[in-house]
């Protein structure tokens, strides 16, 4: 079996350090923590220098064929549907409303002179509104993002990372 | 203006440019000459950190001086570039910052070069990025110098030039010497003296009119010479059809220009992970935000407090609204308090050039070096290190933005920033959003997008009033002008994307669907970003 037709959720091949891995990438602390047993063995690394490149190619399309198998894994879909059905919409009524104000405020100025309260008039309104709406929305992202999308993508990282380390590993 | 104040603001300056040097020497002791630390200072910025410095890289001497001063002079259509130029980051944060984060490495090209052939994409995204930032560096820096000039109470072009080349130079020493880690420190400086300053002025205000905002609205109405119509648009853009439709097209640039800008772009590298670059963009929405709501008190304060026919006596563009405010807020030209807060104001002002030429410089030599140096060199030449070719093209680079902005000195500054903004929203949007979201986009598409916006941006702007035809343009003799419109956005953004889309439907080979996965795969998830 090769290691990257396992489900995406099981890591248990000993994975050895790609070049790809970078030491200074806080994720990896993490990761190398997290997966202390499948590390540091001391093995020597399995290079053989005569057919290292036709190797090297095969192990780069193996990287390849993980990431269409991580994207076709339904944790995957889940992540990638669950961003797009809030940013669709949310891109879409933001840019309406914003094209709609500065339409109405070049062509419509008397009626955003309409007076509301005092010296405050609908323009003023409108723009500050604008503000608002621009915080609500950047709050509401950045909740949603943390609490439905953050956790799910990063075990989709650790899983596809180690699927990647197997990948070029096992061709070498 | 009397001896004292300039003394004290040249004293303030000085202040300034010292503790500037004196992080960027301290930023050149701690690195390590690697590409990660000039570009990126290692990504070790936190979300704080970096919000400040994407605030202060966004919030230029023309939003601090221009909008509140477009304000004073005619009240409601300054508004809407505070409004524009906010809303702009709610297009980074959805779309943009996370996606970009986990796909590139340093510059723009690197998220198009993740699916597409590497030379072409690197050629055309470089190029267009080092045309958007000299076009944003000549902007600031000829608003640097009529800006001194103005504050310094300077006459005539010698003031002028010798402060184009001191900004040159010293942003220059910064970026070559000092990398990402210097710059953004000066960036975090700044950002914390100019948000400083703006709240305590628009506390003044506030205070002067007792907490009403009523009070202030009808004052700044009633001093103004335009009564109630100061208070809603069309002062400005209400005449003709033509100047409406232009700025319908310039508020499209300036929402979709942002998310293109090379120097943004480039900050989202300088912190660990996707999630931190969000943190960092909802930091920097709340600050840039909150700054946008006190140019807009400062404005019609200053239009209540020092009069906008006053304002207009002192610079026809409104520039010296906010300094003038100060004067007055301070207690007069006579007291201790006016000139003091006249002097802070003129050197935040002065900061705000530095650190916003700083980042640009920055983020423009490295897509020299990084895309377009990496693409051009032949194969048997020396191999030199990246980094040692970024600093010498930042000299490069300020070399040549201090040629063009001495040559441009008489263009509106306004209009350059727009400008760079329709290029950046034509050329740079469409390429980067059709590689995050798009399966069959193929190279063919990514270079005609990036040149159907490019070319078509440059050129409408060739056959603008702005070039020719009007007495207030660059050639005045001459008349070629046969596009109506000053800002080319409504007609360059959407060819950008048209053009783009063409070239994916007829090129012959086929996108790859690995390499699109790996694209959405690691967009979304970080998987192997570095």
């Amino acid at each position: 079996m090769e290691p990257w037709d396992k489900e995406i959720s099981v890591n248990k091949h000993d994975g050895r350090d790609a070049g790809e891995v970078r030491f200074d990438d806080p994720w990896y602390d993490a990761l190398a923590f997290g997966w202390a047993e499948t590390d540091g063995t001391g093995e020597p690394a399995p290079t053989v220098p005569a057919a290292r490149r036709a190797q090297e190619e095969d192990s780069d399309r193996a990287a390849a064929d993980v990431y269409l198998e991580v994207q076709r894994s339904a944790a995957f879909q889940e992540v990638r549907s669950r961003y797009r059905k809030f940013v669709v919409p949310a891109f879409v009524s933001f840019f309406l409303w914003y094209v709609a104000y500065v339409v109405t405020a070049t062509t419509a100025t008397e009626f955003m002179a309409t007076p509301v309260a005092g010296s405050v008039n609908v323009a003023m309104l409108a723009g500050l509104g604008q503000f608002l709406t621009t915080f609500v929305l950047t709050w509401a992202y950045a909740r949603h993002a943390r609490l439905r999308r953050d956790r799910a993508a990063l075990q989709l990282r650790w899983d596809t990372q180690e699927l990647t380390r197997g990948a070029r590993g096992g061709a070498a | 203006m009397t001896g004292n104040h300039q003394s004290l603001v040249l004293v303030l300056f000085s202040v300034f440019v010292a503790v500037t040097l004196g992080i960027t020497t301290w930023a050149s002791r701690n690195r390590h000459g690697s590409a990660e630390e000039f570009y990126t200072g290692s990504r070790l910025f936190s979300p704080v950190e970096n919000g400040l410095a994407i605030a202060g890289d966004y919030m230029s001497a023309a939003s601090f001086l221009g909008i509140s001063g477009l304000i004073a002079l005619f009240g409601y259509d300054g508004m809407l570039y505070s409004v524009g130029f906010l809303v702009a980051w709610l297009v980074v944060l959805l779309l943009v910052a996370e996606l970009v984060r986990n796909c590139g490495r340093f510059t723009l090209a690197d998220v198009l070069a993740a699916r597409m052939r590497e030379r072409p994409v690197r050629i055309a995204a470089g190029t267009s990025s080092v045309i958007v930032s000299v076009l944003y560096l000549v902007a600031q820096m000829v608003g640097a110098g009529s800006l001194v000039a103005l504050l310094l109470g300077g006459t005539g072009g010698a003031a002028q030039t010798w402060t184009v080349i001191g900004v040159g130079a010293l942003m220059v020493v910064y970026v070559s010497l000092g990398g990402m880690r210097a710059t953004t420190w000066i960036q975090i400086v700044k950002a914390v003296l100019l948000l400083a300053g703006t709240l305590v002025l628009g506390v003044l205000v506030m205070v002067r009119f007792g907490g009403d905002f009523n009070e202030l609205l009808s004052t700044a109405a009633d001093n103004s010479g335009f009564g109630e119509a100061f208070l809603a648009p069309g002062l400005e853009y209400g005449g003709s059809w033509t100047d409406r439709l232009d700025f319908i097209s310039l508020g499209l640039a300036l929402v979709l220009g942002t998310a293109g800008l090379p120097h943004i772009l480039s900050r989202f590298y300088t912190v660990p992970t996707a999630r931190a670059a969000r943190r960092s963009v909802v930091w920097a929405i709340g600050l840039i935000g909150g700054f946008y709501l006190m140019t807009i008190l400062l404005g019609f304060g200053a239009a209540a407090i020092v009069g906008s026919d006053e304002v207009r006596e002192s610079n026809e563009a409104g520039n010296t609204a906010v300094p003038l405010l100060a004067l007055d807020l301070g207690g007069g030209a006579d007291s201790t308090g006016g000139p003091v807060l006249f002097a802070v104001v003129a050197a935040v002002a002065f900061a705000t050039i530095l650190a916003v030429v700083a980042g640009v410089t920055l983020s423009s030599s490295a897509s020299v070096a990084h895309d377009l140096y990496a693409s051009f060199r032949r194969a048997g030449a020396k191999q030199r290190s990246e980094v040692a070719v970024a600093r010498v093209a930042a000299v490069g680079i300020g070399v040549v933005s201090i040629g063009l902005s001495l040559l441009s000195g008489s263009l509106n500054v306004a209009f350059l920033v727009g400008l760079a903004f329709a290029v950046a929203a034509s050329a740079n949007l469409p390429v980067l959003l059709f590689t995050l979201f798009w399966r069959r986009f193929t190279t063919r598409g990514a270079v005609w997008s990036v040149y159907g916006g490019l070319i078509p941006a440059v050129a409408l702007v060739v056959f603008s009033p702005v070039v020719s035809g009007r007495p207030t343009s660059m050639f005045p003799g001459a008349d070629f002008a046969f596009f109506p419109l000053e800002n080319p956005g409504l007609i360059s953004i959407p060819l950008g994307f048209l053009a783009g889309w063409l070239g994916t439907v007829t090129s012959s080979e086929e996108a790859d669907e690995a390499k699109h996965a790996e694209t959405e795969v690691r967009s979304l998830t970080g998987a192997g970003a570095v």
